[in-house]
């Protein structure tokens, strides 16, 4: 497989990373290499194999619905780059 | 113009059918949210309901809450669907202000519910099933608050991971009524259950519509999805604006664009929401930090064993039990509160029953309207069950009359007074004494010889006006079987 | 006796217990190693206020009678590890200032079991390399040169300040993470022991995360029974990871006997790679006839997917890393850059937050995943994967234990590698179908190359039997019997 600039252009934006035009030729080529390199799964016949998504055999583990958390505000905003009046801030958006 | 007609709209070039799905996201009744130990609480200070997991802080990790997945089952036994023993968590990877890991946890191809069905009650006493096609649980994103600051937006994450049902149905319903209906009847099976409650303003029960239109018969037309419509009456209003706006849209030779709009409440119109045009690819993927979620049809029993009397099963017992219209039956089940008052009103106490249907038109008539107009609901009504029983009670061993029963209602929603009291004080107790009737009788016919002679002559409806004067000199307090009785012997 | 920066943690907690020197004294000598290594470094924050009132409350507890299993040892933690009050960055420029008001589960039992802590240290960005060399903090220096050349060379990576810190002897042993290879690879090169665990030994909270379904915390130590000590104090259920698993915790050392009669030793074919130098390929014989002659049977084996398992890792680690690193996006903590809408500050922070190589990676995980690709690969990534895992499965039918080389070349120079992505994820051969089987392996210093440079051996065994790895290990460094010393050393 091989990525153009656009498609590297589309990823980067879905990927929210802003990529200068100029850079996006050189990451398209070295993109396409790792893809390329990847494809060699291709060769294995994977019929009626099962996906694996994780290597742990045991029944997902539930909690009991009990508040055992929260009222924790200044740990959750200490590290906030910009909080205002106990809320995390962004720049405005126009819905 | 375009006419609606029901289901059906009468455009320029022809009729035209409304097709509508609900994608509608329930609030999970739980104390603690989905993958966290925080709070579910609503209205507390911002981000005061936020655990670390919740704001996504590095290397936190999500542990479900073992009744939010027991309230999902429930649910689904509730719309008697597909209950799935293997379902999955994937990852919905998107970014958003309120949406603090960059995905939200959700299930895609492998929900923990499948398909099911539920039955609208139409207003006209119709019923009607719409499919389900699916229920799945998934994290609350937290809230984007725009007008606090003039270049800012803040962001308060307490919803931020509480539990959601999303309950997607079958493309089935043809009418605004329809889906309102719909809405109406998830909301009682919800309620009903405990499983959500049902709270539109607050949040707790938001719906998207999914609105197309095509000529009667043929494929689904382009659908445009009507975003976080947050009441039944805006739903309603919502679809017959965009089924307007789509049928002339064609009908002026243009083509629908597959959309998210947005019902602006104020207008009545729907909108593009072009913020959300940003070509969307949510990226989904099973999350790695949890495992499937697995359990056994034992579980599923288990849960089975505590579900109460759903809403279909009630009306249907009330139309036998008690001989009530399907109309009326439906409207006493609707809610729990309701059904249990009305419940308790016809079983009485100590194994006395009353008249079901005498108490089915007390409920839905004289108790509704003065709820209505105390706007109140009926887990505070001003009278309660055994009270307004006590009055019916009068009513049956011919203490008072119907009629007057009903200022003895009036009085009792206002003093909280019990019924036979106010009979007693205000001397309202019914004359039954043949001959004190009699008596009043004889006096309305001699002062009236000249109508009597117009009855006799065959002038009928003259017997209501009879029947009005010995009311009235009785102050309304005549037994009216009496009365009718003793008349029409003496008019003879 | 030897210096202090230079005994084992065995060592140390024999003397400590019988009172040769304290806890204070022993992680003062630490501190002092720490300084005077800052060329290599290894270090992104040190703490030696916090070690040595650490130090100090460990002292007072052994005075007490109160000595836990680690009481006393210093240590260095991979700053991939939040802990509480101070700094940690992932070796990332987005984790700015970040310091967390919470401690990683891993690093609260080893507090817990007593051990010190010197800081936090460097590592490759969020995890991701091979060689130290993707750190916003700068490249570690391996303390290892070649014989008779001063060229610095890289540690290996992700946990290259971890390997370099415990082969520098500047900490008894450190914490590493392991995805593919990050910390049996660094092991090998810098010439100490490192083990990564099965999944779901040591709790995943509070680690930040670079592949969920990979990654796996494990001890960095100089010997085979100091990583013994150290996974018993790392190891153990914790209800916050629902991936952690419930079992008991052996007692490791206790594995230790040294007698692995009987045991049958899997060789697998499809590791003897094109162009592997035939010095590692020589040491991986030499070890078959060590294990032989402590009584083990070498039993050849197939692991036929070996060679689909780089490619695999490549969709799987990078689809998972797109969306574990969403949640850096200048919002709730670290760098924030100024955009004037909500997308362009999330842009231009992503922009400048993220290195190189995490951006290849993020990038190449959002198209696996993306409408249209996914089939093709992240669900055929799937599939292989679950073959993988299958030829693990069968093997371990037959054999104990299985042994292999820990990487197809030894510490390289800075710059080596650098213009090729792919042929540095080669270095991770041998590693990686460990990850994504979720097995437990080990990598255990075992010789010199021609140009007097570490290598490593790896031991890889069933699931949850970390002390038949561990017992093999330890024949397997006694017969090496590596004593070599790299060129820096505190000592």
């Amino acid at each position: 497989m091989s990525l153009d600039k656009a498609t590297v252009a589309h990823i980067a934006t879905l990927a929210r990373i802003k990529i200068p035009d100029s850079d996006l030729e050189h990451l398209a080529g070295e993109l396409s290499q790792i893809l390329g390199w990847i494809e060699q799964l291709g060769e294995v016949d994977t019929t009626g194999v099962e996906p694996m998504t994780g290597v742990v055999q045991m029944d997902l583990p539930r909690r009991a619905d009990v508040v055992t958390d929260g009222n924790i505000r200044d740990k959750v905003l200490a590290n906030a780059p910009e909080p205002a009046h106990g809320f995390f801030t962004v720049p405005k958006v126009v819905e | 113009m375009t006419e609606t007609n029901g289901s059906i709209i009468e455009g320029r070039t022809g009729p035209w059918e409304i097709v509508l799905g609900l994608e509608v996201h329930a609030q999970v009744v739980s104390n603690a949210k989905l993958f966290s130990g925080a709070a579910t609480e609503f209205g507390a200070e911002p981000n005061t309901q936020v655990s670390l997991v919740d704001a996504a802080m590095p290397g936190m990790l999500p542990v479900i809450n073992d009744v939010c997945v027991e309230q999902a089952v429930k649910t689904g036994l509730g719309l008697k669907a597909q209950i799935n023993k293997r379902s999955v968590f994937d990852r919905k990877n998107y970014f958003y202000a309120d949406l603090p890991a960059g995905y939200q946890i959700s299930q895609y191809l492998q929900p923990i519910v499948g398909e099911g069905t539920i039955i609208l009650d139409l207003p006209d006493g119709r019923t009607r099933e719409v499919g389900i096609t699916r229920l799945h649980l998934e994290q609350d994103a937290g809230k984007s608050l725009h007008d606090q600051h003039p270049t800012k937006t803040y962001v308060d994450l307490n919803r931020c991971g509480v539990a959601l049902m999303e309950i997607v149905s079958e493309p089935d319903m043809r009418s605004a009524e329809e889906a309102a209906a719909y809405l109406r009847k998830l909301r009682s099976i919800l309620r009903y259950l405990g499983t959500c409650d049902g709270n539109m303003e607050q949040g707790s029960l938001r719906c998207d519509v999914n609105v197309s239109v095509r000529r009667p018969g043929e494929p689904y037309g382009t659908r445009c999805e009507i975003k976080n419509v947050n009441s039944i009456r805006f739903v309603s209003q919502a679809i017959e604006y965009e089924a307007r706006r789509q049928v002339e849209l064609l009908e002026e030779g243009g083509t629908v664009v597959q959309e998210t709009r947005l019902f602006d409440s104020g207008r009545g119109v729907t909108r593009s929401m072009r913020s959300k045009e940003h070509a969307h690819d949510y990226r989904y993927f099973p999350d790695p930090d949890l495992l499937p979620l697995e359990f056994d049809d034992a579980y599923i029993e288990r849960i089975r064993a505590t579900m109460p009397e759903l809403p279909d099963a009630k009306k249907a017992r009330f139309i036998a039990d008690y001989g009530l219209s399907a109309y009326d039956a439906g409207v006493l089940v609707a809610e729990q509160e309701t059904a249990a008052y009305y419940e308790a009103l016809v079983e009485g106490e100590g194994g006395k029953t009353r008249d079901p249907k005498m108490a089915a038109n007390w409920v839905i008539g004289e108790l509704f309207g003065a709820l209505n107009r105390a706007g109140r609901t009926i887990q505070d009504s001003p009278v309660s069950s055994a009270e307004l029983g006590g009055l019916l009670d009068l009513i049956a061993d011919d203490t008072i009359s119907g009629r007057i029963a009903k200022d003895v209602f009036a009085d009792m929603v206002e003093t909280g007074k019990p019924a036979g009291e106010i009979v007693e004080a205000k001397g309202l107790r019914q004359v039954t004494d043949s001959g004190a009737i009699d008596s009043m009788i004889d006096e309305v016919l001699s002062r009236n010889a000249d109508k009597v002679a117009e009855y006799k002559a065959g002038k009928d409806k003259l017997f209501g006006f009879f029947v009005g004067q010995v009311m009235k000199a009785t102050g309304g307090k005549a037994n009216p079987k009496l009365l009718n009785e003793r008349l029409r012997e003496k008019l003879q | 006796m030897a210096a202090l920066t230079d005994l084992t943690m065995a060592a140390a907690l024999d003397a400590l217990s019988k009172g040769e020197f304290s806890a204070r004294e022993l992680t003062e000598a630490h501190i002092a190693a720490v300084e005077a290594a800052r060329p290599l470094n290894a270090f992104i924050t040190e703490t030696p206020d916090r070690a040595l009132a650490m130090a100090e409350a460990s002292d007072t507890r052994r005075r007490n009678g109160e000595a836990s299993p680690m009481e006393g040892l210093p240590i260095a933690i991979k700053d991939l590890f939040c802990t509480e009050g101070v700094l940690t960055t992932a070796g990332s420029h987005i984790l700015d200032g970040f310091t967390p008001p919470y401690e990683s589960t891993v690093t609260t039992n080893l507090w817990r079991a007593g051990a010190v802590m010197l800081g936090k240290v460097n590592m490759d960005e969020f995890a991701m390399g091979s060689s130290n060399m993707t750190s916003y903090y700068g490249k570690v220096e391996n303390p290892w040169r070649r014989k008779g050349n001063n060229r610095p060379l890289v540690p290996g990576g992700s946990s290259g300040g971890s390997a370099t810190a415990v082969a520098a002897r500047v900490a008894l042993g450190a914490t590493g993470t392991d995805t593919g290879g990050s910390i049996r690879q660094p092991a090998a090169f810098c010439g100490i022991v490192g083990l990564k665990p099965t999944y779901g030994r040591c709790s995943r909270w509070g680690i930040v995360a670079f592949a969920s379904s990979l990654d796996q915390a494990g001890p960095m130590t100089r010997t085979v029974r100091d990583a013994a000590i150290m996974l018993g104090a790392m190891a153990g259920h914790d209800p916050k990871d629902s991936t952690s698993v419930n079992r008991p915790v052996p007692d490791y050392k206790a594995a230790l006997t040294g007698d692995i009669r009987g045991l049958k030793v899997g060789i697998p074919t499809e590791y003897r790679v094109d162009g592997m130098p035939a010095e590692i390929e020589r040491l991986w014989a030499q070890g078959i006839e060590w294990l032989k002659a402590a009584g083990a049977e070498p039993v050849e084996i197939s692991l036929p997917h070996t060679k689909y398992a780089l490619p695999t890792y490549y969709i799987i680690a990078p689809a998972e890393a797109s969306s574990n690193l969403a949640r850096y996006d200048g919002v709730r903590f670290g760098l924030r850059e100024p955009g004037d809408s909500l997308d362009a500050m999330y842009e231009a922070t992503r922009a400048a937050g993220f290195g190189t190589e995490v951006k290849r990676r993020v990038l190449i995980g959002t198209y696996v995943l993306s409408a249209g690709y996914y089939d093709a690969y992240y669900l055929k990534a799937q599939r292989l994967r679950s073959l993988i895992a299958r030829d693990f499965t069968q093997a371990f039918e037959d054999v104990d234990v299985i042994l292999t080389p820990s990487t197809p070349n030894t510490a390289f120079a800075a710059g080596e590698k650098m213009d090729d992505p792919v042929a540095m994820y080669l270095n991770d051969v041998f590693t990686v179908p460990v990850n994504l089987a979720g097995l437990p392996g080990i990598s255990v210093p075992a010789g010199l190359s021609e140009d007097g440079l570490p290598l490593g051996l790896q031991l890889i065994g069933r699931a949850f039997d970390e002390e038949t790895v561990l017992k093999v290990g330890e024949v397997l460094e006694t017969a090496a019997n590596f004593t070599a010393r790299p060129g820096h050393q505190s000592a």
